[in-house]
């Protein structure tokens, strides 16, 4: 993992003691609400439905087993004992107090962790594949590329206030789990024919009000150029964004209004300043950011264990644990393992303080005291030895972490919605949980097979719910909370939208509108096919003419 | 009168008279300041009639207009204003930077209008080298601001050596 030197630290310092003085000019009444709001949001401090929210960085989803525990002292301490996993690689605590915010974020400081720039019209937390630096096949570890766009992007003094909130994904792993392409700025790790290392760019992708998938701006950038082009981008959009409509002010509009060619002469003009210039990268950056990304000292052990083979062979249990949560390693006798965060009747993504402590345990015990968090908001064990696989599932059934349901049905994306977050139409973890209790089998879970399902309280789509394979989005009919569903949405490298299936439904009807359409996946799908392959194949109208034949 | 302060955060006298908006040719001859900072349409329309009054001048752009249209210009203007509306508008520090970098302009940028004490220093670190504070901010609060970090990541106009290559 990436180690704060006394630079970064400085300017960690120097933040707290900036935001400590704005707040308590603000309670002091120097410092307008207005004027207070922007600076506070660059701190990643909301002012919620019920209490102030406080979103904290994991950048790039790489957090260590000291950095876990630091956020359950603060869940515990500060908040009311739980933390928030988001779907941008962020955790969120939902009852700090205001006047104590100064204190938690100099409590994060000390594990080098902080909440800059996780709100606010500005550049967000660089996200990644969850998976990065130990998939097996990955094109480049792409941590090192996250790292140095972490820096560029801290306090760049030029796009503080950009016309709307800007993120970036780099991805350099085959399947994509970062959902490039729905980002404002997505960068695939490629080579070129001569095998130099660059990025394919892609720009103007995002969910929200009017979703679309990025365009691709540039086949490819080679390394070098990469800050210097970033800054090319950012110009464009700071300048030419549209600042009069907030709904319109993303850079997805600006792409679509412009048109992506001429887009990229006005991105291709301004680089010609930048480019060669004196933030061009060079080989000592990229070794020095890479030397924080080394292998840890793995062992050397035969990728098959006798153990393993007999719980496979006689423990259901965790046999479909194993094959959900357990996944292909880069080194053998190594495995990936995935905790799923979507137990039945807690909200997905919630953890207690008291699991973040135990998981933290595990990550010493078994994973070199790393962890990853994902956008599907889980954790993530990336270097577990395969002969401790049975120990590490007997313990995670202890705590109610074992869940068997990676990449299935019940391993919903939920945003906070209308519980908590004050922007909502309707609530997400009600709806979430009435389809996981609904569904909470693991035979049914199995046969269903790969699928996502993401929900989200209002268009903001922090769920990402147009890129669910089924897609679930709070709406608000006359004061009533309603359901509208789209079918068809992924967000791997062959990203799409959903389409809407039809009228929206009330809340107590949805699980059994997700029931119906899995009745005509199930009845019309071939062998092997997942969901979205037979939708792709039979289209949205076999669904629409089944649920809506029966529930209307 | 709002304190106007330079780079270091010193104050420093304002000889200059801005005019508004809608400013016309008519004032400037009938004005009796011999410093005038002018918005950037007046200075478009009538550069000739104006340069013709013996008068030094300066100008003004909001946010929405673009500084490339100075190009050739420059030389004769020892001061470009550029003004915040709110100072959530942040186009104008690319305004600062493209000055600065692009066309080498060396003179004075000022920032007026919704200028507060929390963007000082990233305006600074964009190419800014004065600051016309608005009315509630106080001296040496301007000061501090100037002075928030002790160092940063980026290339920028005022330190083009971005961190990575002065790490020790
Ligand atoms: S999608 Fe809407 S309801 Fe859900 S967290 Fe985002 S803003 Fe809130």
């Amino acid at each position: 993992m990436y180690r704060y030197d006394n630079y970064d630290q400085q300017m960690l310092q120097d933040r707290i003691a900036q935001f400590r003085d704005q707040t308590r000019r603000f309670l002091d009444g120097e410092l307008e609400s207005s004027q207070y709001q922007p600076l506070r949001l660059q701190n990643g401090l909301y002012i919620q439905r019920l209490a102030p929210m406080l979103r904290v960085a994991i950048p790039y989803g790489c957090l260590s087993s000291r950095q876990l525990r630091k956020l359950a002292h603060i869940a515990r301490f500060y908040d009311k004992g739980y933390g928030h996993f988001s779907t941008r690689q962020n955790i969120q605590f939902n009852w700090p107090k205001l006047p104590e915010v100064p204190d938690i974020l100099a409590e994060l400081a000390e594990v080098e962790m902080h909440a800059i720039q996780t709100s606010g019209n500005c550049i967000r937390n660089t996200t990644t594949d969850q998976f990065a630096g130990v998939a097996p096949r990955e094109i480049e570890d792409s941590r090192p590329w996250c790292e140095i766009i972490r820096q560029w992007s801290t306090f760049h003094p030029e796009f503080a206030h950009l016309p709307r909130k800007f993120k970036i994904a780099v991805c350099g792993t085959e399947q994509d789990q970062a959902a490039t392409q729905v980002h404002d700025i997505g960068l695939y790790l490629t080579r070129n024919f001569t095998g130099d290392l660059g990025f394919q760019v892609l720009v103007g992708g995002g969910l929200g009000r009017t979703p679309v998938i990025g365009q691709v701006i540039r086949e490819f950038l080679p390394w070098q150029h990469l800050l210097t082009y970033l800054d090319a981008i950012l110009r464009v959009y700071n300048r030419e964004g549209r600042r009069d409509n907030k709904y319109k002010a993303r850079i997805k509009i600006l792409v679509k209004e412009l048109g992506i060619d001429a887009f990229r002469d006005r991105v291709e003009a301004a680089w010609d300043q930048g480019r060669d210039g004196p933030a061009t990268l060079t080989e000592d950056e990229v070794r020095r950011c890479k030397r924080f990304f080394t292998d840890p000292p793995y062992e050397s052990l035969p990728d098959h264990n006798a153990a393993v083979a007999a719980a496979l062979a006689t423990d259901v249990r965790f046999t479909n644990w194993h094959d959900r949560n357990v996944r292909q390693h880069k080194r053998p006798g190594y495995r990936i393992v995935t905790l799923c965060l979507k137990a039945t009747g807690s909200a997905p993504g919630d953890l207690s303080a008291e699991q973040m402590d135990f998981v933290a345990e595990l990550a010493d015990r078994y994973s070199f005291s790393e962890l990853r968090v994902t956008h599907e908001q889980n954790l993530v064990l990336t270097d577990v030895r395969l002969q401790d696989l049975p120990a590490l599932h007997a313990a995670l059934l202890r705590e109610q972490l074992a869940t068997p349901y990676t990449g299935l049905l019940n391993d919903m994306i939920a945003c906070p919605g209308g519980d908590f977050c004050s922007l909502a139409n309707a609530k997400s973890i009600p709806i979430a949980e009435a389809i996981q209790r609904r569904f909470d089998d693991v035979e049914l879970q199995k046969r269903i097979g790969e699928i996502t399902l993401n929900i989200s309280g209002c268009m903001n789509a922090c769920g990402h719910h147009h890129v669910g394979n089924i897609g679930i989005l709070g709406v608000d009919k006359k004061g009533e909370e309603f359901y509208q569903v789209t079918l068809g949405g992924s967000s791997d490298r062959k990203a799409a939208l959903g389409k809407v299936l039809g009228p929206s439904f009330a809340q107590k009807d949805m699980p059994e509108v997700v029931d119906k359409i899995l009745q005509v996946y199930l009845a019309r799908r071939t062998a092997d096919e997942r969901f979205i392959d037979t939708y792709q194949r039979i289209g949205i109208e076999p669904f629409q003419e089944h649920v809506y034949a029966t529930t209307h | 009168m709002p304190q106007l302060i330079d780079v270091l955060g010193n104050p420093v006298e304002n000889p200059w008279l801005s005019l508004a908006k809608d400013a016309t040719l008519e004032e400037v001859r009938q004005s009796s300041d011999k410093l005038l900072l002018l918005p950037f349409q007046l200075w478009l329309a009538e550069k000739a009639a104006l340069l013709a009054t013996g008068k030094t001048f300066g100008v003004w752009l909001d946010s929405d207009q673009s500084c490339e249209l100075l190009a050739g210009d420059l030389g004769l203007l020892p001061l470009v204003a550029l003004n915040f509306p709110t100072f959530m508008d942040g186009r104008h520090y690319s305004s600062a930077v493209v000055l600065r970098q692009q066309m080498q302009y060396d003179g004075d940028i000022r920032a007026i209008g919704d200028v507060l004490r929390d963007q000082l220093f990233f305006m600074k670190r964009c190419g800014f080298s004065s600051f016309l504070l608005k009315d509630s901010v106080k001296l040496e609060d301007a000061q501090r601001g100037l002075r928030d970090f002790t160092t940063s990541y980026q290339s920028t106009v005022e330190q083009p050596e971005p961190l990575f290559r002065r790490r020790a």
